[in-house]
């Protein structure tokens, strides 16, 4: 699956369109161009043709635009990565020409814009040019005035045209990506469209046809890790919000500001993250369990109201989108460097939940599934996203609406009396009444952040400190104990575990099957449920010789990256190893075996 | 596709409690409305601010869990423990920001904050410019003492220039900020300045704010008579100062003339300076709420996703 999929065919004369089941394909220009436009074309599409895809792009930090990629992965099995490495790269100008015709697998094909391209001779011998007058020929087929704007659609073209894919599909997408703008945009576009696509083509072109894909019957939708996680709290039942802009978090805010008044909801934008947790805690405190969220600065300005609402366990959700730290750090990369501050970021002993999707479906799903563990265990839960599941764009099956999406709603029904930190209720679980609720014993409940009785007015006990602290911890052994346990992806016993989290799922997966294919005793693990995590993990790891936490953040102090340091702690097993790195870029599935295989044979060598 | 791990747990037992019928529920006495015993030093102001609390939900029938309580950090803002209703005791600075979201997710409730002035002006100034400009329906009372009293005697940001603080052992030398300006600037819509010294004002106060549509800010001074004993004898005709109230001539809509009110020098006036009908936060959203809901209307909120899911296929 993971083999060149396009190999150079020496020309015989005739085009002959082949057959094959995955391409990737590296879109490379700058950020006005529209790039993003071509490669959410060609997910879409994919979507709709049941085939699985994966995107990945990076985004200048710049506002004015700059050097911008996006890679479109798609397959007619099980895509479960960006690809490392691309078939057919599409360069647009010399500077994407010279940065990313490296990327492309040996023979891979580069489609460049030979108005601004001036191929590299020394390249030439290794991958398949192919000169195309990308600008020219979008001015000759719309005006001149349209060049910056259509020639991304030109381009789409011409990929259409190289991969013999649905032409009706791609116009329907074309025109409803236009609707609601003036009807000669939408010509233009398809004007230009046509244009690529009838380009005429020398017999050097090889052409490529997609083996159907194999989901046949389910409706596919297609959208980025941000957008299924905004909607996934939709369908929670969330109903209130508030935060502040950053990247790459901005994004489910304006999503939920747009979205939750339909649903008579509603998110506001604060003057900074400290409000938005404050005013969230609010209404999560007024009965309307509430989301807020930030990126890097603004989940460190928040750790001191998240702090509050573990101590007066309050339900919650907080959104981390990880981008690269410290401070500012890296704000359009990717990195896994916020496990700390979400498991135990904040003063005091201050247990709360952490859980991370795994992929763009994940996401949709695990926001509803953080709504509910944080009612049904009164505890703020922070879901660990980061910058690249946010980003990219998968196809996954469409949502059961009626069955996922969940009522929410305050119940202010009467009750006889009532004590919020019950001391003995079951599991330690808290259960707060919203204001409006009619206590009929007229003794009303505090929520606070001051150390508190049952009922929660402030003490200075040290016996109730005791109680009340341990009372916030067993809640989460409980949850910990009803968690499931994670499958290993492979066989239960063999030579190499890797363990991940979060949104390298994908490329760890690949790897296995690679090493699996190349005859290695590997498997590997991966965590949604960071904090508590689930039981009998040990039993896992037992079957192993070495388990090696591929994360992407520093090894840290003493060579173990964040998890690998709980995991480490949790089990005081030595043979818990750390793979990390911090380049900002998601793990390509060949630094994930090459490192592992490295570590390995250097502990093996030792040992013999 | 699995849906979700953990079921909603139900979320009380049914205790089957008779209801009351409205029309037939008295309103609270002062014992019904008293919790703890205040933590406060004897004669310390705030006690009359609570006081007279209770004698506003007593006057106005408001019942245990019509209103709300929340405070931040402070000796002022322990006053959620002393009211027997629904309360929060938030964290220092940011009683504001979480009063807003119970505000904007419950019309239903009265919503009051008290805090301090370190509270409100100092950690929590960015909130109190946010609030006001947002105009976000609550009451908010700052029990000003002009001192840090909880941690014991540092300067805060209405200390007078020359007050000796543990902070400032020589006298504190920033200027102090004038809160009714801060207010006005900021654009609240209900700036009054009450003192602790004259119940019936406080009270006075407290019943125009609430019944304020928008965010109604009182400043009540407050004697920390541990700390900054006397700091307000010269308002106080008990102790030879003078109580004046602000004029009947006075605009209260005029923007300019409140500014002026607010210049003078201390004891200055008392009273309502500035008032605006500014449509609020809360009205704001209701009415995007009401314009989107009338596309959607019919239509599950299931139904709902599934029309946006439909634009992403
Ligand atoms: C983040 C944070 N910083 C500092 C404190 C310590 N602190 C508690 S109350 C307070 C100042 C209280 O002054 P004020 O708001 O004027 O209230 P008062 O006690 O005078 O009524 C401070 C600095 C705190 N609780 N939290
Ligand atoms: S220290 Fe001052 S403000 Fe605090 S309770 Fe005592 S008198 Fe009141
Ligand atoms: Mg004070």
């Amino acid at each position: 699956m993971s083999d060149s999929v396009i190999a150079p065919k020496a020309t015989s004369g005739q085009p002959q369109a082949s057959r094959i089941s995955e391409a990737v394909i590296r879109i490379a220009g700058n950020s006005q161009d529209g790039i993003q436009a071509i490669g959410g074309f060609l997910a879409r599409l994919a979507g709709r043709s049941e085939q699985e895809v994966m995107t990945f792009m990076t985004i200048p930090s710049t506002i004015s635009g700059g050097p911008s990629i996006f890679q479109v992965r798609i397959g007619s099995g099980e895509v479960l990565s960006p690809g490392d490495e691309a078939d057919v790269l599409l360069a647009f100008y010399q500077h994407s020409y010279d940065e990313h015709v490296t990327s492309l697998k040996k023979g891979g094909i580069v489609l460049y814009d030979s108005d601004h391209v001036e191929p590299n001779p020394e390249r030439e011998p290794n991958y398949r040019h192919l000169g195309i007058p990308i600008s020219s020929r979008t001015v000759e087929a719309i005006g001149g005035t349209g060049k910056d704007k259509g020639k991304n659609i030109f381009a789409l073209g011409l990929v259409a045209k190289m991969f013999d894919l649905n032409i009706p599909k791609l116009e329907k997408l074309v025109t409803e990506r236009f609707t609601g703008k003036d009807q000669s945009i939408t010509q233009n576009a398809l004007n230009a469209f046509h244009a690529g696509y009838s380009f005429q083509l020398d017999s050097a072109w090889a052409t490529f046809h997609f083996i159907e894909g194999q989901k046949q019957g389910s409706t596919q939708v297609v959208m980025n890790g941000n957008e299924a996680l905004g909607f996934g709290l939709i369908a929670a039942g969330v109903r209130f919000g508030a935060g502040y802009p950053i990247t790459p978090w901005s994004d489910i805010m304006e999503l939920l500001r747009r979205e939750l008044p339909k649903y008579g909801g509603s998110f506001i934008q604060c003057e900074d993250e400290i409000a938005s947790i404050s005013m969230a805690l609010g209404a999560s405190y007024a009965g309307r369990v509430a989301v807020t969220g930030s990126s890097g600065p603004g989940i460190s300005l928040k750790t001191e109201a998240l702090g509050w609402g573990i101590m007066a366990e309050m339900p919650l959700i907080i959104v981390d989108v990880q981008r690269g730290g410290p401070s500012t750090g890296m704000p359009t990369n990717v990195e896994q460097s916020d496990l700390n501050i979400a498991c135990f970021g904040g003063h005091g002993d201050s247990p709360r939940v952490v859980v991370a999707p795994s992929n763009v479906e994940d996401c949709f799903y695990t926001a509803i599934e953080a709504v509910n563990i944080a009612r049904k265990y009164s505890v703020p839960v922070i879901i660990l996203s980061d910058q690249a599941i946010a980003t990219r764009i998968e196809a996954f099956e469409q949502p059961d609406f009626e069955k996922v999406v969940q009522d929410i709603s305050p119940d202010f029904s009467p009750v006889a009396e009532h004590k919020p930190y019950d001391l003995s209720a079951p599991d330690g679980v808290t259960r707060h009444l919203a204001p409006g609720t009619r206590i009929a014993s007229g003794k009303y409940p505090v929520v606070t952040g001051l150390e508190h009785d049952e009922l929660g007015h402030p003490t200075g006990s040290p016996k109730l400190h005791q109680d009340m602290t341990e009372k916030r911890r067993k809640k989460l052994q409980a949850l910990g104990a009803e968690l499931p346990v994670p499958k290993v992806f492979g066989p239960p016993e063999g030579q190499i575990l890797l363990v991940g989290w979060g949104s390298t799922q994908g490329p760890i997966k690949e790897a296995v099957e690679r090493a699996r294919a190349a005859g290695e005793a590997m498997s590997s693990l991966h965590l949604k449920y960071i904090n508590p995590l689930p039981q009998d993990l040990e039993k896992i790891f037992a079957g192993f010789r070495h388990v090696f936490v591929v994360e992407m953040n520093d090894g840290g102090l003493y060579g173990h990256g964040q998890l690998a340091m709980v995991l480490r702690g949790r089990y005081a097993d030595p043979k818990i190893r750390g793979i990390n790195k911090t380049d900002g870029l998601n793990w390509k599935v060949r630094e994930v075996l090459e490192k592992a295989r490295a570590l390995a044979a250097g502990l093996d060598a030792g040992k013999a | 596709m699995s849906t979700t791990l953990f079921q909603i747990a139900p979320r009380i037992p049914d205790l089957n409690i008779a209801p009351i019928p409205e029309g037939e529920r008295k309103g609270l006495t002062k014992k019904e409305i008293a919790a703890d015993h205040p933590t406060w030093c004897p004669g310390c102001g705030d006690f009359s601010v609570l006081a007279l609390y209770f004698k506003l939900i007593e006057k106005r029938k408001i019942h245990h869990e019509k209103v709300t309580t929340i405070a931040g950090i402070g000796c002022s803002s322990r006053f959620p423990y002393f009211v027997q209703a629904h309360g929060a005791h938030f964290i220092h600075g940011r009683a504001l920001p979480f009063a807003s979201g119970v505000s904007l997710s419950r019309p239903d409730l009265h919503v009051f904050a008290f805090s301090g002035d370190g509270d409100a002006f100092s950690i929590g100034g960015n909130h109190f410019s946010h609030t006001a400009r947002k105009n976000i329906k609550m009451t908010l009372v700052v029990m000003d003492n002009w001192v840090y009293g909880l941690t014991k005697k540092q300067t805060s940001p209405t200390s007078p220039i020359g007050f000796k603080s543990k902070t400032d052992q020589w006298g504190a030398k920033d200027r102090p900020i004038n809160p009714m300006k801060q207010a006005i600037s900021a654009g609240a819509t209900f700036v009054a300045r009450t003192t602790h010294t004259n119940p019936n004002h406080v009270l006075q106060m407290m019943e125009a704010a609430m019944d304020h549509d928008g965010f109604s800010f009182v400043e009540c001074l407050s004697e920390c008579i541990e700390f900054y004993e006397g700091s307000f004898d010269a308002s106080n005709p008990r102790k030879g100062g003078k109580f004046e109230l602000v004029p009947e001539t006075h605009d209260v809509t005029d923007e300019f003339a409140a500014y002026k009110l607010a210049s003078e020098d201390f004891p200055g006036k008392f009273g309502i300076f500035y008032k605006d009908n500014r449509p609020t936060k809360n009205a704001g959203e209701a009415q995007i709420v009401a314009d989107m809901r009338a596309k959607t209307q019919g239509m599950k909120d299931w139904q709902i996703l599934q029309k946006s899911f439909e634009r992403m296929r």
